[in-house]
């Protein structure tokens, strides 16, 4: 409760608001979402007192969720990946001249998805702190296995993909100095390098500079449905919003659950659509302009976005590339994540989850009375806003160090995320493993010191041998799918 | 729109293989340096190489299935990855990028966004110089004003600004 008060201060309301406003702006433009936003904009916080800046950044991460949806529906162009989904039916349904009613039920599920995981938080992380308390090298290891074995265990089809982008990430990770043993890896006599690779610059430059190139390509084309909401279509469609109280509820779990196990939001969006698809009376509809088809969606995808920051807090380990950009906010103003942050940090960890709630609310207002403002947003020219994000993604590489480097990096980033993403390689995995590589690492070598080089450590407890094994089970989950599909057939 | 522009610039698999072979480079770089730093198991633990050396077999030997599969794929030969017209389109994007970055350095970062932005407008916009220079020159200046004065982050700067004494 007392993290209200801390919250709740005038000037931390500012805050909330401005970084709603942001967010959506980030969240509407192509080239910046949530992650690289909130990268960008994070070496504008270091002056700012912790939890105000977590405050600030974390509400642009609400703020960009919100806006994904807004260019979904009124464009058919997903703002954001985990607004692909909501494009299915929110865009009949703007093309119906509902569009009114789709982004209030986009902004109302999202809303709901985002309390439901905020609720979550509040109850879980304290218990799952106090949990990871007793862990040693061995268990976080196998958390961090088991987050990564996830990402392979979820992705769809592509599972080589995900290992290959993934272990590019831990081997740029592991460029530099090595503070173990303090000798110098990877650098190749470079001493640019020797700092190795900071992934904010990666972020900005996968996600902005490669979003780009792609929108660039796909021939941008903003043709969109005007959006006219005011309080009886919001009324309306809150009337009808009850009636598919199940969907959300069965959207929240799937969103939580792929938020807490490092899914993430996209393809608990699309999972969540497919949810709601095969239960629903009117599945055979959906595609057509379902409001429903909005929910399932929006709802998952926020309560996965949101409750990615569940084991970020706890454990240090991100569920989601924002997730990753905010924890590595967090090690810059000096605070360690982890289970000793609920028990060193109360006053910023509760000051946090308070700042969920009422961001939140913060966002649905905003979103809800400014839509024709950001819509309008969409309408300057690709010509003269594509340069623009450009410019600011360049300022953004060069504030994290100061160094010219970093935005020549931070182009070369760009150029690979256009074509990794164009062969579906997931970038997040990429980006996950370049910000926990070191750390797994650590951990890792810690657990084979103690055990001298015995692999068996990981299986030694019943704790760490269960985790094992959960992301063992998870890693190869596509294979024992296909073997138990094959046994049906036969 | 001319008529080649349909017509593919690469292949979805030649861009497959291109990619994964490129990691697959990738992977074996870092398993030489992980050996020559030591991948084995010394006196006091692990070596430094350790733990990358398997993060390097693991991208070999990932890519390398990759590229086995793509090479057998019909499917992914026939599919574009870019059509000429849109790698144009890709092109005008990124040269002028690449050229606005390595000009911050000489010129500063305010004169290279101005340039930058106002090549935009001219090229891709068609807008007249009038509401080009006024849109090109407004943002680099709000920029200067974010950044130099509110939040008093220094971004690089050239010549102008030191005879502006800006600096």
């Amino acid at each position: 409760m007392q993290g209200f008060g801390v919250a709740l201060t005038p000037f931390n309301l500012m805050l909330m608001f401005v970084g709603v406003v942001l967010g959506v702006i980030i969240g509407v433009l192509p080239g910046l979402g949530g992650a690289n936003g909130v990268a960008i904009l994070l070496p504008l916080t270091f002056t700012m007192p912790p939890t105000s800046a977590i405050i600030m950044l974390s509400c642009i991460y609400w703020g960009a969720l919100f806006g994904g949806a807004i260019t979904s529906i009124l464009f058919n162009i997903p703002g954001e990946p985990w607004s692909v989904a909501t494009t299915f039916d929110g865009y009949p349904l703007a093309q119906k001249g509902r569009a009114g009613a789709a982004l209030t039920a986009a902004f109302t599920s999202s809303f709901i998805g985002a309390l439901v995981a905020v609720i979550v938080i509040t109850f879980l992380s304290p218990i799952v702190a106090n949990f990871a308390l007793a862990f040693g090298p061995p268990e976080f290891f196998a958390v961090y296995l088991l987050t990564f074995c996830a990402f392979v265990g979820m992705s769809k089809g592509q599972a080589l993909k995900t290992i290959a982008s993934m272990m590019v990430g831990f081997a740029l990770a592991a460029v530099g100095l090595d503070t173990v043993t303090g000798s110098l890896r990877l650098t190749f006599g470079s001493t640019a390098l020797l700092q190795g690779f900071d992934f904010l610059i990666a972020v900005i430059g996968l996600f902005g500079i490669g979003e780009i190139l792609l929108t660039l390509e796909e021939g941008l084309a903003f043709k969109g449905a005007r959006a006219k909401i005011n309080l009886k279509v919001v009324m309306e469609t809150w009337r009808e919003l009850p009636r598919y109280w199940l969907t959300s509820l069965r959207s929240s779990a799937v969103g939580c659950f792929m938020g807490i196990v490092p899914g993430g939001a996209t393809p608990a969006s699309f999972m969540a659509y497919g949810v709601a698809k095969r239960f629903s009376k009117d599945g055979d509809k959906f595609g057509t302009g379902m409001v429903e088809g909005v929910v399932g969606p929006e709802t998952a995808a926020h309560a996965a976005g949101t409750s990615a920051l569940l084991p970020m807090l706890t454990l240090g380990v991100p569920g989601s590339p924002t997730a990753a950009v905010l924890l590595g906010g967090l090690l810059i103003w000096g605070l360690q994540p982890g289970p000793l942050l609920f028990q060193e940090q109360k006053e910023f960890v509760w000051g946090l989850i308070a700042s969920m709630y009422l961001g939140n609310i913060a966002g649905l207002i905003v979103v809800l009375t400014c839509v024709p403002l950001f819509a309008a947003i969409l309408r300057i020219p690709f010509s003269i806003i594509a340069p623009v994000i450009i410019v600011i993604c360049a300022i953004g590489a060069y504030t994290v160090h100061n160094s010219m480097f970093d935005v020549y990096l931070m182009v070369l980033f760009g150029v690979a995320g256009y074509v990794l993403r164009k062969l579906d390689y997931p970038l997040a995995p990429l980006v996950l493993a370049l910000v926990l590589g070191d750390r797994a690492e650590s951990a890792f070598r810690q657990a084979m010191l103690v055990s001298q080089g015995d692999m068996s450590i990981f299986f030694s407890k019943p704790l760490v041998g269960g985790m094992t094994t959960l992301a063992l089970l998870l890693l190869f989950w596509p294979l024992i799918q296909t073997a138990l599909r094959k046994a049906k057939a036969a | 729109m001319h008529e080649n522009n349909d017509r593919p610039a690469a292949s979805t698999r030649t861009l497959e293989i291109v990619v994964a072979g490129m990691l697959f480079l990738l992977g074996a770089l870092v398993i030489v340096d992980s050996v020559r730093l030591g991948a084995r198991w010394a006196d006091d633990g692990p070596q430094a190489g350790y733990f990358p050396f398997y993060i390097g077999v693991l991208i070999c030997v990932s890519t390398a299935v990759v590229i086995y599969r793509a090479v057998g794929d019909k499917a992914k030969a026939a599919k574009t990855f870019v059509t000429r017209g849109a790698f144009r389109q890709v092109l005008w994007m990124l040269v002028p990028s690449i050229i606005y970055v390595a000009l911050i350095k000489p010129v500063g970062l305010y004169v290279a966004s101005t340039l930058f932005i106002a090549f935009f407008m001219r090229r891709l916009g068609n807008y007249p110089w009038l509401p080009t220079a006024l849109v090109a020159v407004g943002v680099s200046a709000a920029f200067f004003l974010l950044f130099e004065v509110w939040f008093t982050l220094p971004l690089p700067k050239g010549p102008l600004e030191a005879w502006l004494r800006l600096d």
